[in-house]
């Protein structure tokens, strides 16, 4: 009973991962429709961004957080202006591809400035420790937990109840009726980006302070899509509730699925699994909007 | 059509040609004859190169057909390549089969996995396509690590060159006699089964299903045909792979090279048989160079400069395309040659 009840709050903390992943990767879809493969690659810049600020500069935490939160403005800015403001109107493929290149630039420059070496800074951040009897509960999952609802409230306030907010709910469901009535779609788009790399960032930091960061940590960007579409991909409270089901689901089946089997590596492949069925039975995801396609 | 002036078709035989002239014909077969005398000029690297820009260029046909043509994306081919190198290996080592009928059974059985994984593209379609095609690759590599009796799991397997009677093609030259060969008849049989009813049916598909199912086109049936026909081709590429290196291992069917073969579609122009060639071989040159500079680079700048330039080099050429010219290097390829048709005009008069 505690081997399940750790491995549940385990996995509860890398739930917490994908849904700090998945939330910057929904806000995308919900403004532009667009699907962003590089939303990994911003949580793994936001890290190394943080060791950038924290570690070599020595700055104080709300310093290096500002700091950083401006490098993502900027990032995201130069991102949208650049690589998809031309791409408007193109197909599905060409956005996508357009978002894995990115990826892969940004996976290049984080080599060349970091080095690609795993980077930590422990007792850096304030950390929250607590215990439940005899399971420890790691404090990612607690700092992932606050971060990720407080951005969830704020995030959904915000769709509802701003006017740039409705303006990108607008913009998603048909930019020609967008631009008819007066919305500046390019601005919109801008801020999605930023948005979108803004909470990628802060991810990245609040990870890299509690785990660690390295290259490899994009690949969680991968997972984090079986998140996505468990939830329902324009779904922001979907993206946490799906990350901490798949998380959970994950550890608890690689704790007692890998010793039966040959190979193991039941994390690997668990979350695509998920994702393949997820795709069959229910493409919408558990809260995303059904929609039905005319001619 | 970008024909010379004074080229008259007159029959339907005629215009659906894909040799129109005689000179075609001569072109054609002059650039046969330089491929095939290739490994007299060369040396066994450059061979390497060009055989390993052959098995790309079968892949890349498979994916066109898939991606390019019946606009369902896949970015999983890797996954189908492996598939196929590893039904190819085990039956060769395993079972002592032949290669010549190992190879059919690989793109079979890469054809059949394609089948299984392309189902969800009758329910789905766009970014959940991908997302599905994702997931195919990292199953299907997790299933080759499990059979660990069979595939040898993460040791890999070694794998026989193939042989003729008891003539075995130990040597890049012969090898890539096989590619190039088979290469060949791929970029024939692409060319050829997109002419075909179930190549406009593909078309029909891409440009809008919803329309196609009105017309009467079977999307049950057609999108699964373009998923077994695209999967077979990866079959066969994978299977040469590992047949060259004399090694199956998972190692050699990365995630991000599905991406590089995507990359290659659209470099090269999608829904263009030509485009996959141009696609193939100009990322595979880029790929060539960076191993070039790259170390020059690393001395002068960073240690790690290597490692970041392949990936930056990359990514930039494809969002460059992506930007600038979406229909790819064939589409330039088009642009050129109706210049030098018009030459010293620079347009057609129009009626």
């Amino acid at each position: 009973m505690n081997f399940f009840l750790q491995l549940v709050v385990t996995g509860f903390a890398l739930g917490m991962i994908y849904a700090l992943v998945a939330i910057g990767f929904v806000i995308i879809i919900k403004c532009s429709n667009a699907f962003n493969i590089a939303q990994g690659h911003f949580v793994m810049i936001g890290g190394y961004l943080g060791y950038t600020f924290l570690v070599l500069f020595h700055l104080p935490i709300g310093v290096s957080l500002l700091l950083a939160i401006a490098v993502a403005i900027i990032l995201g800015v130069l991102i949208e202006r650049l690589t998809l403001r031309p791409l408007v109107g193109q197909a599905d493929l060409a956005i996508v591809m357009m978002t894995i290149a990115l990826a892969s630039i940004l996976e290049g420059l984080a080599t060349l400035i970091w080095g690609g070496e795993y980077k930590t800074y422990h007792g850096v951040l304030p950390t929250v420790a607590l215990k439940l009897g005899e399971i420890s509960i790691p404090s990612e999952s607690l700092i992932g937990l606050i971060v990720s609802i407080v951005a969830v409230v704020i995030l959904m306030l915000f769709f509802r109840y701003t006017k740039i907010g409705l303006a990108m709910r607008a913009t998603a469901e048909d930019l020609q009726v967008v631009r008819s009535v007066g919305i500046r779609a390019t601005t919109v788009y801008s801020v999605s980006w930023i948005i979108a790399c803004v909470v990628g960032v802060i991810g990245g930091i609040l990870l890299g302070g509690v785990s660690g960061v390295m290259i490899p940590l994009a690949e969680i960007g991968l997972k984090a899509f079986a998140v996505v579409l468990l939830g329902g991909v324009n779904s922001i409270g979907g993206a946490i509730v799906a990350g901490i089901i798949l998380g959970v689901l994950e550890n608890v089946a690689a704790g007692y699925l890998d010793p039966l089997l040959p190979h193991g590596g039941m994390a690997n492949v668990f979350p695509f699994i998920v994702m393949i069925i997820v795709l069959i039975f229910r493409p919408y995801g558990l809260f995303g909007l059904v929609r039905i396609e005319r001619i | 059509m970008g024909l010379r002036f004074g080229t008259f078709q007159e029959h339907y035989a005629q215009d659906m040609a894909i040799f129109h002239t005689k000179l075609h014909w001569g072109m054609l077969l002059l650039f046969l004859i330089l491929l095939f005398t290739c490994p007299l000029f060369f040396s066994d690297r450059i061979l390497t190169i060009m055989t390993m820009i052959g098995i790309a260029i079968i892949s890349v046909h498979g994916l066109n057909i898939l991606t390019g043509y019946c606009g369902q994306i896949s970015i999983g081919h890797v996954g189908f390549m492996a598939v196929g190198a590893y039904i190819s290996a085990v039956l060769c080592t395993k079972l002592g089969w032949s290669f010549w009928i190992a190879l059919p059974c690989a793109g079979l059985g890469a054809g059949i996995a394609g089948l299984i994984f392309g189902l969800p593209s009758l329910k789905i379609k766009g970014f959940y396509l991908i997302m599905a095609t994702i997931a195919a690759h990292f199953i299907i590599i997790w299933i080759i690590l499990q059979l660990y009796n069979i595939t040898g799991g993460p040791d890999g397997l070694a794998v026989p060159k193939p042989k003729i009677g008891s003539f075995v093609l130990k040597s890049k030259a012969s090898y890539f006699y096989l590619v190039a060969t088979i290469a060949c008849l791929a970029t024939l049989l692409t060319k050829n089964i997109v002419r075909t009813r179930a190549g406009r049916a593909f078309v029909a598909i891409r440009d809008n299903d919803l329309a196609a199912e009105v017309m009467g086109i079977s999307l049950w049936s057609y999108k699964l045909q373009a998923f077994f026909i695209g999967c077979v081709y990866a079959g066969i590429a994978g299977a040469l792979l590992v047949h060259y290196y004399g090694l199956a291992s998972v190692d050699q069917f990365p995630f991000m090279d599905s991406v590089w073969y995507l990359g290659m579609l659209i470099v090269g122009g999608m829904g263009n048989t030509l485009g996959a060639i141009f696609g193939a071989v100009s990322l595979k040159l880029l790929d060539e160079l960076v191993t070039i500079v790259g170390p020059i680079l690393s001395k002068a700048v960073a240690a790690q400069a290597a490692a970041s330039l392949a990936l930056i080099a990359r990514g930039l050429i494809i969002a460059l395309f992506l930007i600038f010219e979406p229909r790819g290097l064939a589409h330039r390829w088009e642009i050129f040659k109706a210049y030098r048709r018009l030459w010293p005009f620079s347009h057609e008069e129009s009626e």
